[in-house]
C-alpha cells in the first residue's frame, strides 16, 4: 500500500520556473510573454498588494466591512487570472476579489461587496463572473455546470473557480471535480493552499501529501505549482486552459502559497496558530520580491515604475471609496424587487407596505 | 383529450417543453436511457438525444450545482432528485444558492430551474423516500413550491414551472403517479403558479389540502354529505406562494376551516395557512381553524403507514369538531 501511495505522490512534484532569487530554473517551460505583458503582470501584483494594505486600513477605520486579506497570494490569484480570456467565467471564493477586479468589476463595486450593498454584486454587462462565494465548495459544483454549459454551446472558453486548502475537505469540492471529469467539461479548479484554514493547518485537513493528487479521485489532470512564482502559476493555468478548450477536460491546480495577514478582518489573530519562523520563511518567498528581481535583471522594472503603480493604486482606491460612499442607501423595496422576476402576491403586499414607510 | 395517469401527464409536459425550447435540459440519476425510476422520462432521450436528456453521477449536491451553472449559461434546467428525502444532500444548492441568485446578483442573474422530485406515503417505500419536506423549501425566500394532485394539473403546472424564470421545486406524490387516469388535453396549456382551485364546492366548511390529501379530502367530503355537511375542498396546487384570495373567499362563505396535510404537524404548510387566515379573516370564523396532520415522529416504518398517515376518517373527525364547536 505504501508503495502505491509513494508512486502517486511522486507524480505531483512542485512545478516551478522562477526561484526565490528571481532566476529562471526551468527555461524550457518559460511561458511566451512579451516584455509588456511581464510588466503588466508586475503592475497588477503591486497594485493588488497596495489594494490589500489599503483595504485593511479602510476596514480598521470602519470604511469597509467583510474583508479577507490577499497579501502573499498575488502570484496565485493574478497569475491564474492572467492566463484567462474575457469570455472565461470566474466563480470566486470570498478571498478572490482581485481576480474579479482584473476581470472587469469596478473597484467601487468591490468595496460595496465588502460593505454589504447589492450593487456591489451587479456584474457589469460582459463581466463573466459571480460575486464571491461564501459557502466553501459551492462554487466548485457550479463551475462544473458553467463549464458543461460552455461545452454544450460550443464555446471556446472555460470556467475557473477557486477554493482554499480547507475547502478540499468539502463534499462539493469532490463532486465538482468529479462531475466536470465525467462530462469532460472545460473547467479549471484552483486550490490555493495557503497552509491554513483559519487556524487549522493543512496537515489536519487530510493525510494526503499534496492536494493536487485529489484530482486522481476524479480521474482528471492535477498539478502542484509554486504559488509564489507567478510565471509557474501562469504557465500551468495557460496549459490547463488550452487542454480545456481543446475538449480534453478539466484540471486541478494546487498553488502553494501563503497569506501574510489574518484569515479575515473579523477578529482572527494568526499569532495564535502561526510561528514567527513560519511567517519569515514564507516572506522570503514573496512573489513580488522574486518577480521584481527577475524583471530588474532584465531591465524591465525600476523603483520609479513601482512607485508610479503605487501612487496610481492609492488614487484609484480613494476615488473608488468616494464613489462607494455616494451610492444610494439600500431600501427594503429594492431588496423585495430583486427577489423574483414577477413578484408573488405576498411580496406585492410587502412592497406596498414598505413603499408607504419609505415615502414618509 | 386523452386519458392519462399523472406520470404520463408529466412525461407529456416534459416532452412539450423539450420540443418548445432548445434550452430545456432534463437530467438526473437514471433519467436517460432508463427513462427514470418511475418512467417519468421514458422515451425522452431517444426522442431528443443525449445532449438534452442525460444521466448524472450519483450526487444530489452536484446535480444542484450543475443546474446553477447550466442556468448561468442560459439553459433552462429540469433536474430530478430521485426521492425528495435525498434533498438534504442538495439543500445548499437549492435554498442556499439558486433561491438567492437573483437577489444576490442585484437582479442581474436568474435561475430558471425546475427541480422535479417524487415524495409521499402509502406505497411502502423504504426509509427516507416518502417524507413530506415541502415545508423546508417553502420557508426559503426565492423558491416556489408546486404540488399537483391530478394529471391535468400536473401537466399545466409543470409547463408553467419550466417556463418560470425563478426556481421551482415540483413535487410529485408517488401514490398519485398511477392511481387513476384523468382527462388531459394533448396540446400545450399552462396553469398559473400560485393559483389554487376549488375542487368541490360547499357551504358549511372549507377543507384546504394539497397532494394526496386532496383526494382524502374529497372522499371525506362525500361521506360528510351523507350527514348533511357540505364541505368545500380547495386544492392549493402551489404551496409557495399560497393563493390567499381563493382561501379567504371560501372562508368568508363557510366560516369554518380545516387544513389538511400529510406532513407532520410541526412540518408542512398548515401552520402558515392558519396564521394567514386568523390575521385576515378572524371575524368570519365560527370556530378555530383545525389541522389534520401526521404525528410529530419520524416518517413511519413502512408497515406502520396505515396507522400513521392522515386519512379521510381523520378529516371527518376534525370537520365534526369545527362544525360542533
Amino acid at each position: 500500500m505504501k508503495r502505491t501511495l509513494e508512486n502517486i505522490e511522486n507524480q505531483f512534484e512542485t512545478f516551478q520556473i522562477l526561484n526565490e532569487d528571481g532566476e529562471i530554473i526551468n527555461e524550457d517551460l518559460m511561458p511566451d510573454l512579451s516584455d509588456d505583458e511581464l510588466k503588466e503582470l508586475m503592475h497588477r501584483m503591486v497594485y493588488t498588494r497596495i489594494l490589500d494594505q489599503r483595504s485593511i486600513a479602510l476596514n480598521r477605520q470602519g470604511r469597509l466591512g467583510f474583508y479577507a486579506p490577499t497579501a502573499g497570494q498575488e502570484a496565485s490569484q493574478l497569475g491564474t487570472h492572467y492566463a484567462l480570456e474575457k469570455e472565461d467565467f470566474i466563480l470566486p471564493a470570498y478571498r478572490d476579489v482581485p481576480q474579479l477586479i482584473w476581470h472587469g468589476l469596478p473597484l467601487y463595486q468591490a468595496f460595496l461587496f465588502s460593505r454589504g450593498h447589492y450593487h456591489g454584486n451587479q456584474m457589469p454587462e460582459g463581466v463573466n463572473a459571480l460575486s464571491p462565494q461564501i459557502i466553501i465548495g459551492a462554487q466548485y459544483t457550479q463551475a462544473a455546470g458553467v463549464a458543461l454549459g460552455m461545452k454544450r454551446r460550443g464555446k471556446k472558453s472555460v470556467a475557473i473557480t477557486y477554493t482554499g486548502d480547507g475547502g478540499t475537505s468539502q463534499g462539493d469540492f469532490y463532486e465538482g471535480i468529479n462531475f466536470a471529469g465525467a462530462y469532460q467539461a472545460p473547467a479549471i479548479f484552483v486550490v490555493q493552499n495557503n497552509q491554513f484554514a483559519i487556524s487549522v493547518p493543512v496537515e489536519q485537513q487530510t493525510a494526503a501529501k499534496t492536494l493536487a493528487q485529489k484530482a486522481v479521485a476524479a480521474g482528471i489532470e492535477g498539478i502542484q505549482v509554486d504559488g509564489m512564482d507567478v510565471l509557474a502559476v501562469y504557465a500551468a493555468t495557460k496549459e490547463a486552459r488550452q487542454r480545456a478548450v481543446d475538449g480534453e477536460g478539466p484540471t486541478l491546480i494546487e498553488t502553494l502559497t501563503y497569506r501574510y495577514g489574518p484569515h479575515t478582518m473579523a477578529g482572527d489573530d494568526p499569532t495564535r496558530y502561526r510561528t514567527e519562523n513560519m511567517d519569515n520563511e514564507w516572506e522570503k518567498r514573496d512573489p513580488l520580491v522574486r518577480f521584481r528581481s527577475f524583471l530588474e535583471k532584465k531591465g524591465l522594472w525600476s523603483e520609479e515604475e513601482e512607485n508610479k503603480v503605487i501612487e496610481q493604486a492609492k488614487e484609484e482606491i480613494k476615488a473608488a471609496i468616494k464613489k462607494a460612499d455616494e451610492q444610494p442607501k439600500q431600501k427594503v423595496t429594492d431588496l423585495i424587487k430583486n427577489m423574483y422576476e414577477e413578484l408573488p402576491s405576498h411580496l406585492e403586499e410587502q412592497l406596498e407596505e414598505y413603499s408607504e414607510k419609505e415615502s414618509k | 383529450m386523452a386519458q392519462m395517469t399523472m406520470i404520463q401527464a408529466i412525461t407529456d409536459a416534459l416532452r412539450t417543453e423539450l420540443k418548445n425550447d432548445e434550452n430545456v435540459l432534463v437530467y438526473g440519476e437514471d433519467v436517460g436511457k432508463n427513462g427514470g425510476v418511475f418512467r417519468a422520462t421514458e422515451g425522452l432521450q431517444d426522442e431528443f438525444g443525449e445532449e438534452r436528456v442525460f444521466d448524472t453521477p450519483l450526487a444530489e449536491s452536484g446535480i444542484g450545482g450543475l443546474s446553477i451553472g447550466l442556468a448561468l449559461q442560459g439553459y433552462r434546467p429540469v433536474p430530478e432528485i430521485q426521492f425528495f428525502g435525498f434533498v438534504y444532500e442538495a439543500m445548499d444548492a437549492i435554498n442556499g444558492q439558486m433561491a438567492r441568485m437573483r437577489y444576490r446578483s442585484g437582479g442581474t442573474k436568474g435561475q430558471p430551474v425546475t427541480i422535479r422530485s417524487p415524495f409521499g406515503g402509502g406505497v411502502h417505500t423504504p426509509e427516507l423516500h416518502a417524507d413530506s419536506l415541502e415545508g423546508l423549501i417553502a420557508q426559503q425566500p426565492g423558491m416556489k413550491v408546486v404540488i399537483p394532485s391530478t394529471p391535468y394539473d400536473a401537466k399545466g403546472l409543470l409547463i408553467s414551472s419550466i417556463r418560470d424564470n425563478d426556481p421551482v421545486v415540483f413535487l410529485e406524490h408517488m401514490k398519485l403517479y398511477r392511481s387513476f387516469r384523468g382527462e388531459v388535453p394533448e396540446e400545450e396549456y399552462t396553469i398559473d403558479l400560485g393559483k389554487a382551485e376549488v375542487k368541490r364546492e360547499g357551504s358549511d366548511v372549507t377543507l384546504i389540502a394539497y397532494g394526496a390529501m386532496v383526494h382524502s379530502s374529497l372522499k371525506a367530503a362525500e361521506e360528510l354529505e351523507k350527514d348533511g355537511i357540505q364541505a368545500e375542498v380547495i386544492d392549493l396546487r402551489t404551496i409557495m406562494p399560497i393563493d390567499i384570495d381563493t382561501i379567504l373567499e371560501s372562508v368568508k362563505k363557510t366560516n369554518r376551516v380545516v387544513v389538511v396535510q400529510e406532513a407532520q404537524r410541526q412540518a408542512g404548510m398548515a401552520s402558515h395557512i392558519i396564521a394567514e387566515i386568523q390575521e385576515r379573516a378572524i371575524l368570519h370564523l365560527e370556530a378555530p381553524v383545525l389541522r389534520v396532520a401526521a404525528p410529530d415522529t419520524v416518517y413511519a416504518f413502512s408497515q406502520a403507514e396505515e396507522v400513521w398517515l392522515p386519512n379521510y376518517n381523520d378529516i371527518i373527525e376534525r370537520v365534526n369538531q369545527v362544525v360542533n364547536f
